[in-house]
């Protein structure tokens, strides 16, 4: 630099890394193999990549379209909102975030709640939206968990949850927590009824709602290479400066140590879950 | 208005004027204390009184379970391991006498020198310590023997070990636990209450609250680094997510609150003890006529109601 004009360019050329890809990759564009896909395509192989298997994100309402007989699916408590108790405010308030996720997914919450029928089985569904703030619990999923435990009694038919969280829900604070307790006063209910929680968990389901309801299923199931763990990997490595193993905290790592009754393909999940509400019938 | 927070605590200010001695002991200032903490809950709680809450609660002289232990129960007997694989020294089990009865107590252990932390693992527990906690409930119900917890952890360790050993679900199962139990239960966050590993061990009939004890879904330093990016804006997430007493008493979540001593309860264990004698005696008292089954279905009916939400 200093040999000024006319100078020897010295600057040696080196094999730089590749740079990882600008942005984030396009959601159709599969994490495991890079395969891209058009939305039709993936929507007839259930979000599943036909080359490597990786399973797509679901959204509750295609989830529910996947597993429910068609047109049996009626939804219920769909009118609950978040009330904001804390007047919470980080860099955005909480009313923004809220409202934001609200016009971006188009539902109230993170959770869509009903009836609807599997294999012709009569059931009630609670079934969590990762794409609503990150999947998380707050009041108004512990409420609409809780109001779907009460509908399985009366309706004397088995739930199903399928979750997908990153776990509570901060802005919410302390009572966020509160609804770890609360669900599982609600399964307790449910049990002492005599109803029976059948319990899926997709990817990812972490924090508070592994820690409470999802643990809680009479069977518990989850789809390949879920992250299940109450702990996100990035805190374990940051805490603990353990190493992680490969496998930290996926599907099939708990099933190897017990945690889980199977490990279901999605396309096996209907059928595996009429299976199930047939052997749950009590009548 | 008073808030339902301010009649309790007017509640217990009357009570405690009309019992002059506790065992022996002159409860002087105890009333102008609990005047002083009414005073303050009338008057929101600043960012500054919260911060102060946190420094407190985390104070490394704070009195810690077994600090308790030592000044409340009688023929304290400790049991350890979970009779499965392991003994999870930063949760404490045991059985002792408070007030007369036999009851069984379950709570977070920290220590007080790097050692002694360091093999409670700054009481974080693994799955093992809520299952030691659950074969203690368990032991509990069988006897008929009421159960109070003392709760004070940063939270459940997050290691790759805890997980294997299935963190999530001995969390859920402890609470599920504690809903089935027909034992009166009474809580205490006497410190820190991070999160799930405290409400692992707090669903109970009666959830106390020190009144410079937080309780919180989230540390303030894990909150602000996931919301604001930055662990150092921790006061700030503090002050947002409001994880004090008066705030939790406000919103529901705990239903007394029990005084400190003036400064804190680290600067006279002593008497810090005295009075959580009282509010867990008190507490007891309250629920140990009911009918179990009443009991429980009150128990639950109080978390049912947990959460503030709105019709569209």
């Amino acid at each position: 630099m200093s040999s000024g004009q006319g100078g020897i360019d010295v600057e040696v050329e080196s094999k730089r890394p590749e740079e990882a890809p600008q942005g984030k990759a396009h959601p159709n564009t599969c994490p495991g193999c890079g395969s891209h896909y058009r939305d039709d395509e993936l929507v007839s192989t259930l979000r599943v990549c036909p080359q490597c298997g990786h399973h797509f994100r679901v959204r509750a309402r295609d989830r529910i379209e996947q597993l429910a007989d068609p047109g049996t699916f009626v939804e219920e408590d769909a009118e609950l909102r978040s009330s904001d108790p804390l007047a919470f405010f980080d860099l955005r308030p909480y009313t923004e975030r809220l409202a934001e996720a609200e016009v971006s997914t188009g539902l109230g919450d993170a959770m869509v709640c009903g009836a609807a029928r599997i294999e012709q089985e009569e059931c009630r569904l609670a079934v969590m939206d990762f794409a609503f703030m990150g999947g998380s619990m707050g009041s108004v999923v512990g409420e609409k968990f809780t109001r779907a435990c009460e509908s399985a009694v009366a309706a004397n038919t088995t739930l199903i949850s399928v979750s997908a969280s990153g776990g509570a829900r901060m802005q919410e604070g302390i009572l966020a927590l509160m609804q770890l307790p609360k669900t599982v006063c609600a399964i307790e209910e449910l049990h002492e009824s005599g109803g029976a929680l059948l319990s899926v968990l997709t990817h990812p389901t972490t924090g508070g709602v592994l820690a409470s309801y999802a643990s809680l299923g009479d069977v518990v199931v989850a789809e390949p290479g879920a992250l299940m763990s109450f702990a996100g990997p990035r805190v374990v490595s940051q805490t603990t400066r353990e190493k992680l193993p490969d496998d930290f905290g996926l599907a099939e790592s708990n099933y190897r140590f017990g945690h889980l009754d199977a490990i279901v393909a999605r396309s096996e999940l209907r059928s595996t879950l009429g299976r199930l509400l047939r052997l749950f019938r009590k009548t | 208005m008073p808030s339902d927070a301010e009649i309790r605590l007017r509640e217990r200010l009357s009570k405690l004027g009309g019992m002059k001695l506790l065992r022996g002991t002159k409860l002087t200032g105890e009333l102008d204390r609990l005047q002083d903490q009414l005073e303050r809950l009338q008057a929101e709680p600043t960012a500054e009184d919260i911060w102060r809450s946190v420094e407190l609660a985390r104070h490394q002289d704070r009195p810690y379970t077994l600090d308790y232990v030592v000044r409340i129960f009688e023929d304290f007997f400790e049991l350890h391991g979970d009779r499965g694989r392991a003994d999870d020294p930063a949760i404490v089990t045991g059985i002792g006498k408070l007030g007369g009865r036999t009851v069984v107590l379950v709570g977070h252990q920290t220590g007080r020198d790097l050692k002694e932390r360091t093999k409670r693992n700054f009481g974080m527990a693994y799955p093992e310590g809520y299952r030691k906690a659950m074969r203690a409930m368990a032991l509990a119900d069988r006897h008929g023997f009421p159960l109070v917890t003392m709760v004070n952890t940063p939270g459940a360790y997050p290691g790759v070990a805890a997980e294997q050993h299935g963190q999530g679900g001995a969390i859920a199962r402890c609470q599920a636990t504690m809903a089935r139990l027909s034992v009166p239960t009474v809580a205490c966050i006497i410190g820190e209450g991070g999160s799930g590993g405290a409400v692992a061990i707090a669903v109970a009939d009666r959830v106390l609250m020190q009144e410079n004890a937080i309780y919180s879904v989230i540390s303030p330093e894990g909150c602000a680094a996931i919301l604001w990016r930055d662990a150092a804006e921790a006061r700030k997430a503090a002050a947002a997510f409001k994880p004090d007493a008066a705030h939790c008493l406000e919103l529901g979540v705990i239903d007394a609150i029990v005084a400190e001593p003036e400064a804190g309860a680290h600067t006279d264990p002593d008497a810090a003890a005295k009075l959580l004698e009282l509010g867990m005696a008190e507490a007891l008292e309250e629920i140990e006529g009911l009918d179990s089954g009443e009991r429980r279905r009150q128990r639950r009916a109080k978390y049912r109601l947990m959460g503030v939400l709105t019709s569209a």
